[in-house]
């Protein structure tokens, strides 16, 4: 169980454009990949290795919504939940590149691309990051360009 | 699955609808978006949602399940009539993904795709590219969730 954070200690001023960081690695398991195909993308090419052979993924791999949701826990242990988070209004694109196979050990890599105060709200501010999903040889399985919204440290103030 | 030759723009896809519990939306959190909004009911009244509210993810596998099973039932009606079922490939992303309203302990969310784009694959010239607009709204009629996903569906032309 996450404790509830009264006292985030990272804000939107704390996110600058350009800075890089690394999350992981994560070991993901046969087991979990057929577990979250079975709750919620029960397809073959999840959840069975002969189906799955046969499919254009050519074996078994993890639903792409699992690799998203994979990569929301990783950043969520990564940084925010130290951070004054506000949720997300949602993603430019999210792109599956390559197959997410189980016994992979996955990293994330997430860079701050841009940074803006909100117009409507003078104590929040938002923050685009492009996130990679990548493997043990640095091959980039998925891409995803969110958006997050932040209380800033200083309400109204310009950074 | 129709074959890609036969899906025509336009036709909209009702995938029908899911209700929210907490027990769920927190089961949800647990494993993949441990924020305390979508955890804890004290301190999700103390956040600016105001109270418990599903992981947008949650929102979003959830149209992937309904669509699925959506599917599932039209490959068996076709079967009954004894006719061929295209092949579905794998999606290669999505785009423009929007969490519009949060999706509160009890709410009602019915999901639909509509098809807005279809053409040939380069790549893969067994496949035609189905683009669909997914989307979602809640029991007051208040869109809740969108995303325009492209996904591969089998030729006519390519079976033997």
């Amino acid at each position: 169980m996450t404790e509830v954070n009264h006292m985030p200690k990272l804000y939107w001023e704390d996110f600058q454009p350009g800075a890089v960081a690394v999350y992981g690695p994560r070991l993901v398991t046969r087991e979990e990949v057929v577990a979250f195909a079975a709750e919620f993308d029960p397809q073959p090419m999840h959840l069975d290795e002969a189906a799955a052979s046969a499919t254009l993924l050519g074996g078994l791999a993890a639903s792409g919504w699992h690799s998203c949701c994979l990569l929301m826990r990783m950043i969520a242990d990564g940084y925010l939940l130290d951070a004054a988070s506000m949720g997300s209004p949602g993603l430019e694109e999210v792109r599956w590149l390559k197959p997410l196979r189980p016994g992979t050990h996955i990293r994330v890599r997430s860079t701050v691309l841009e940074s803006r105060a909100s117009k409507s709200r003078s104590d929040m501010g938002l923050v685009k990051l492009k996130s990679e999903l990548v493997d043990e040889a640095d091959a980039v399985l998925t891409t995803f360009i969110a958006t997050q919204m932040l209380r800033r440290r200083q309400p109204g103030t310009q950074s | 699955m129709k074959f890609f030759e036969d899906i025509k723009v336009g036709e909209v896809y009702a995938l029908g609808r899911h209700t929210f519990g907490a027990d769920e939306i927190k089961a949800f959190a647990r494993r993949f978006d441990p924020q305390p909004f979508h955890l804890d009911e004290r301190a999700a009244e103390e956040s600016h949602f105001g109270a418990l509210c599903a992981s947008g993810w949650h929102t979003a596998v959830t149209w992937m399940r309904l669509m699925v099973e959506f599917r599932r039932r039209a490959i068996e009606e076709a079967r009954a009539r004894g006719e061929q079922v295209a092949g579905v490939g794998p999606a290669l992303g999505f785009r423009e993904l929007k969490w519009l309203k949060p999706v509160y302990v009890g709410d009602t969310i019915e999901y639909r795709s509509e098809v807005i784009e279809t053409c040939r694959s380069n790549s893969r010239p067994g496949f035609g590219l189905m683009t669909i607009r997914a989307s979602g709204v809640n029991q007051n009629g208040e869109p809740v969730i969108s995303f325009i996903s492209t996904t591969l569906v089998e030729r006519r032309s390519a079976t033997p």
